[in-house]
């Protein structure tokens, strides 16, 4: 006997059940990946994590996008092989055991069931036969008669709920039906193309007429699921499609035009929706679609879905107006005009070289610490988003707040700092003056910067702390004058932290709680008198002159400055006016293979529900001549819930013995039903 | 000749029960049809007579049931009434504030819950019928007294402003509630069919977990207060994906539950055969069918629930599948019981190795469930801690 043939062999493995579950599982398995390591995203990021080795091998094995990755696809085409052949294998017997009632079975084998009984009536085969026939008829089961003259005996064979196999097929084809459509919807072909040569990913930050022609994807039938940030007002007639790490651009065959983006919010400020006014322009329109979309309310257009995915700054026209914290660049009188995303040359200085607009918010609506209720969320006003990059390329991020946030009954602007988008801002408190304004604190920041101003008032000061001493008066009074303006620049230069950093490196430490205190309360002095000059009000000569309020403000100034050195940016950018202009995100979905997964899908449920909760239950009664009238064999199985099925069995032996006897009424429920 | 002695108690009411049953969901749709009609949309009218045909199903052989329902509308009307448009009579109308406002319904069924897990164990373990039955009655009341605070909750979110009204199915605190009433309903379900109330310390033992995390999500994070809905969640999809989703959540649960009772049992049957567990608890073969069953429910569920979840997700998010971490992990769970059903229907394993499987099955649902909320990020981030 010879072999069987490769072919055969690779058939029959293909439709075993055990390369059947060990592939539902490890698509399970190879499934986590993707979900624990996040999918899509920059290129930098990964290399950030995982360091250029590791970095090279997952993107060799296509982890960053898993799930379109070749291995991964392998698996998926593996298990449509397997079902394919499985189905193609069993088609034939399911199709067969949905319509074909048993006829072949024997008396012998249905004693042996375990569900069977046997008795004799005295009527005569023929209206037995008739009477159960009529009964099988009667309950809905496929049924028929077959004459054994050779046994002599007659069998009738019934059936109920076929359609079970039909679930078997069912979903198994919708798993087929499914994957083949998904497939269709895939960035697979996209994917082929790019393999082949046929498209380049573009990886630069382009505008749209700069893209190049081989990053380009006319319109077609293929699939693709893209993006768009559309300005107000503006319009666009592409979708960028994110591929690797970067992205191709898809032409549409239509252009879309932002006239209004709306977000409204509940009471309690969080957002309520999101909602785009479009409208669609198209050769083949007569006149110009208008819609409005909202979030689960897509517009569907010529086969194309167009999404309220995102929103952004669309380029609000901002107008910024600078104070010098630095007294090389200061000071500043004028504001001047900016845009959103714009980058522009500087003159702030060696450190700052470039401002880049990245983002402006007229919402913040985030909890407010002060409420006694965490959670409580308010709206803190519009903000910026800067960054100020040196000309070495280093930036730092700064938020700024365009509205005073009240804290502890005194006003601020805030102010965020951070050194990367991965920590969140630390905030500088600018206390607020009595003409709403930060120009009080920015003149006391120049007035401590301004050393000849310091220097007169360390003098002034020294003179009055040694007014009474006696001996070597002079020298101690020099020695305070230059120590105190050198506090003062300490401060500048570190906030008290620098100051503590000196007491600890210079004074013997036996000295220096005392005199480390002291110093403290001199500096402290000090600044109190810097700020009494900016004042320039007679009536204030000395820190008990000021009222709370100048206290409060005083030692909120001093905190400030103290914070500076960690800012680190030579001014604060008060913004003082706006234009708002938003831009929709749009998400931009062409799938042609939707319908054929609905249809998939549809089988599924259908499949699932027939394949578990409509069991198929068959029965055969044989009836023999005997002396004094028949004999009746009758047996049942079922190939779902053995344990309904007992009672089933049971039920229907008691009605066709009554329907046999002529008995059976359909309208009254059997006792043995109760 | 059989070679099992035992046999399922159908439980078919009486006709006329029936039909009165079914005349009282008929009467109680067209008279919500007359009522609101003119304000009801097609998909609304469509859910008013899909849930009193569901609703006449399964009330139609099932007594508890209809007590149940009739129980749930009587009460939670009377709640709404109590409360006309005033929702601070939670804390000063003394019936809403000890029973019908949410808040007290769904602490009071947390503590039935729990007296219903002890009164089962009780049962069980001091051969004590009686506190079985007792099981059984508190775990009703449990279910109707969440199924009240449900409704009540519903009503609340209106009561807080109309355009903040919506099902309460829209967080991680309202499904769990969800998910401890499902649960509870399967169970008793089944315990009726198969007349034995030895599992339900068992089944109890898992809900009272869900009681407990809600408890301490209520407390310990203000949890229970109720939030408008975020854009993306405004979609009758929600109303149906999520009961879906949770019956499936609910029936695997249940399997494991059965599957940790299995598991004991063939323990204690060949270490000490006239233990309780071994002598009290459901023949093998039984728990085994039981297991079955109830993921075959949970399979076809959640089979639907994620069909459903993915014609939301083309309305919303732009496809009908973006591998998301919660979708996938969806496949994940689909794919182990599609294996696990494969592996019971057509290779014909039972026993242990199934239990052990179902119980496995509970982790991975739970991780699609919480796991994925707590520790990955996606566009399923309602539900956060």
């Amino acid at each position: 006997m010879s072999r069987p043939s490769f072919a055969r062999r690779l058939f029959s493995f293909l439709s075993t059940m055990d390369l059947a579950i060990t592939l539902l599982l490890t698509l399970a398995i190879a499934s986590i990946i993707g979900t624990v390591l996040q999918q899509n995203q920059p290129y930098p990021d990964y290399l950030l994590k995982f360091g250029p080795f590791w970095f090279d091998v997952f993107e060799s094995l296509g982890l960053y996008d898993v799930y379109s990755a070749a291995w991964f696809l392998l698996i998926l085409v593996l298990l449509v092989v397997s079902t394919s052949v499985c189905v193609f294998r069993n088609a034939p017997t399911m199709v067969r055991e949905i319509w074909q009632l048993r006829t072949q079975v024997q008396a012998k084998s249905l004693r042996a069931m375990q569900h069977h009984e046997q008795w004799t009536q005295s009527s005569d085969v023929e209206t037995l036969t008739a009477q159960a026939q009529a009964y099988f008829t009667q309950q809905g089961f496929r049924n028929k008669v077959v004459a054994r003259p050779e046994a002599g005996e007659t069998l009738i064979s019934a059936m109920k709920g076929g359609m079970n196999r039909m679930g078997y097929l069912l979903t198994h084809l919708a798993i087929i039906v499914i994957c083949l459509g998904a497939l269709l919807d895939s960035n697979v072909p996209m994917k082929l193309a790019k393999w082949q040569g046929n498209l380049q990913v573009e990886t630069r930050d382009l505008s749209i007429s700069k893209v190049p022609q081989e990053s380009r994807l006319a319109v077609g039938n293929h699939a693709f699921r893209g993006s768009i940030s559309i300005p107000e007002g503006k319009s666009a007639s592409v979708a960028f499609i994110g591929l690797e790490d970067g992205y191709v651009m898809q032409e549409l065959p239509f252009k879309i035009a932002v006239k209004d983006f709306r977000i409204a919010h509940y009471a309690t400020g969080q957002p309520k929706s999101f909602e785009s006014d479009l409208v669609i322009t198209d050769p083949e329109l007569e006149s110009p679609l208008e819609q409005t979309i909202s979030v689960n309310h897509p517009l569907s257009y010529r086969g194309y879905t167009i999404y309220q995915a995102s929103f952004a700054d669309g380029g609000s026209l901002l107008t910024l107006k600078p104070w010098a914290l630095s007294q090389e660049i200061g000071p500043f009188d004028t504001a001047f005009n900016t845009k959103v995303f714009d980058k522009q040359a500087t003159a702030w200085g060696s450190n700052a070289a470039q401002l880049e607009i990245t983002n402006f918010r007229v919402f913040n609506i985030n909890p407010d610490p002060t409420d006694d209720e965490p959670g409580n969320m308010r709206n803190f006003g519009p903000t910026i988003n800067f960054k100020i990059r040196s000309k070495t390329g280093e930036a730092r991020e700064y938020e700024n707040y365009m509205l005073p946030v009240p804290r502890d009954g005194r006003d601020y602007f805030f102010s965020g700092v951070r050194e990367n988008p991965n920590e969140t801002f630390r905030y500088l408190y600018l206390p607020m003056d009595d003409n709403g304004s930060v120009a009080e604190w920015v003149a006391f920041v120049g007035a401590l910067q301004d050393t000849e101003l310091v220097d007169m008032i360390a003098a002034e000061m020294a003179t009055i702390t040694l007014s009474d001493v006696t001996t070597e008066k002079d020298i101690l009074q020099k020695n305070l004058h230059n120590s105190l303006a050198a506090l003062v620049e300490l401060f500048l230069r570190g906030g008290f932290s620098e100051v503590g950093r000196f007491i600890e490196a210079s004074l013997p430490e036996a000295d220096r709680e005392a005199l480390g205190a002291a110093y403290l309360a001199m500096l402290r002095e000090m600044l109190g008198r810097v700020y009494i000059h900016t004042l320039d009000q007679p009536a204030i000569q000395t820190i008990t002159d000021l009222n709370d309020e100048q206290v409060f403000f005083l030692q909120d100034a001093v905190t400030a400055v103290g914070a500076l050195p960690l800012y680190g940016a030579p001014v604060y950018l008060e913004l003082t006016d706006y234009t708002h202009i938003q831009a929709t995100g749009l998400q931009i979905a062409h799938m042609p293979g939707k319908p054929i997964v609905y249809l998939g899908c549809a089988m599924l449920i259908i499949g699932v529900f027939l394949l578990f909760y409509l069991p198929q239950r068959r029965f055969w009664l044989i009836l023999k001549p005997e002396q004094n009238g028949c004999n009746l064999l009758f047996a049942g199985m079922s190939n779902r819930n053995p344990y309904e099925f007992d009672s089933f069995f049971d039920q229907t032996y008691q009605q066709l013995k009554q329907a046999v006897e002529g008995n059976f009424d359909p309208e009254k429920r059997s006792e043995s039903m109760t | 000749m059989r070679e099992n002695t035992f046999t399922l108690q159908q439980g078919s009411s009486p006709l006329a029960v029936i039909w009165v049953w079914r005349g009282l969901m008929l009467a109680a749709a067209i008279l919500l049809l007359t009522l609101y009609g003119t304000v009801l949309d097609g998909y609304e009218i469509t859910i008013v007579v899909l849930a009193a045909v569901g609703l006449a199903f399964l009330g139609q052989n099932w007594r508890g049931f209809r007590w149940h329902a009739l129980i749930t509308a009587v009460l939670s009307l009377w709640a709404v009434k109590r409360y006309g448009s005033d929702l601070k009579l939670a804390d000063t109308d003394f019936l809403l504030n000890y029973l019908l406002s949410s808040q007290s319904a769904i602490m009071w069924m947390s503590a039935l819950f729990l007296m219903a897990m002890l009164a089962y164990f009780t049962g069980l373990f001091m051969r004590s019928e009686f506190s079985d039955k007792v099981g059984t009655g508190l775990t009703w009341t449990a279910v109707t007294m969440g199924m009240i605070g449900l409704m009540v909750r519903w009503r609340e979110s209106y009561l807080i402003s109309p355009d903040v009204g919506h099902i309460p199915v829209s967080n991680l605190y309202e499904v769990f509630i969800l998910f401890a009433v499902i649960t509870a309903l399967l169970y008793l379900f089944y315990e009726r069919r198969y007349q034995t109330r030895a599992l339900g310390g068992f089944v109890l033992l898992v809900i009272s977990m869900a009681v407990i995390f809600q408890l301490w999500y209520t407390f310990g994070r203000g949890a229970n207060e109720i939030q408008p809905l975020v854009p993306a969640l405004q979609s009758y999809w929600m109303k149906i994906h999520v009961p879906a989703n949770f019956v499936g959540y609910g029936a695997f649960s249940l399997a494991a539950m059965i599957g940790v009772a299995y598991l004991l049992k063939t323990w204690q049957t060949s270490a000490n055969p006239q233990g309780v567990l071994a002598t009290r608890l459901p023949l093998l073969p039984v728990m085994d069918d039981l297991m079955y069953k109830a993921i075959a429910l949970g399979f076809a569920f959640f089979t639907l629930a994620t069909i459903l979840g993915a014609l939301w997700a083309a309305e919303a998010w732009g496809g009908y599948w973006s591998w998301d971490p919660k979708e996938t992990w969806a496949l994940i769970v689909w794919l182990n019981y599609a294996a696990w059903l494969h592996m019971r229907m057509t290779k014909g394993w039972h026993g242990r190795p199934m239990a052990w499987w179902a119980i496995i099955g509970l982790f991975v649902t739970l991780f699609a469930f919480l796991g994925v909320n707590m520790f990955l990020s996606g566009l399923h981030s309602y539900g956060t801690l």
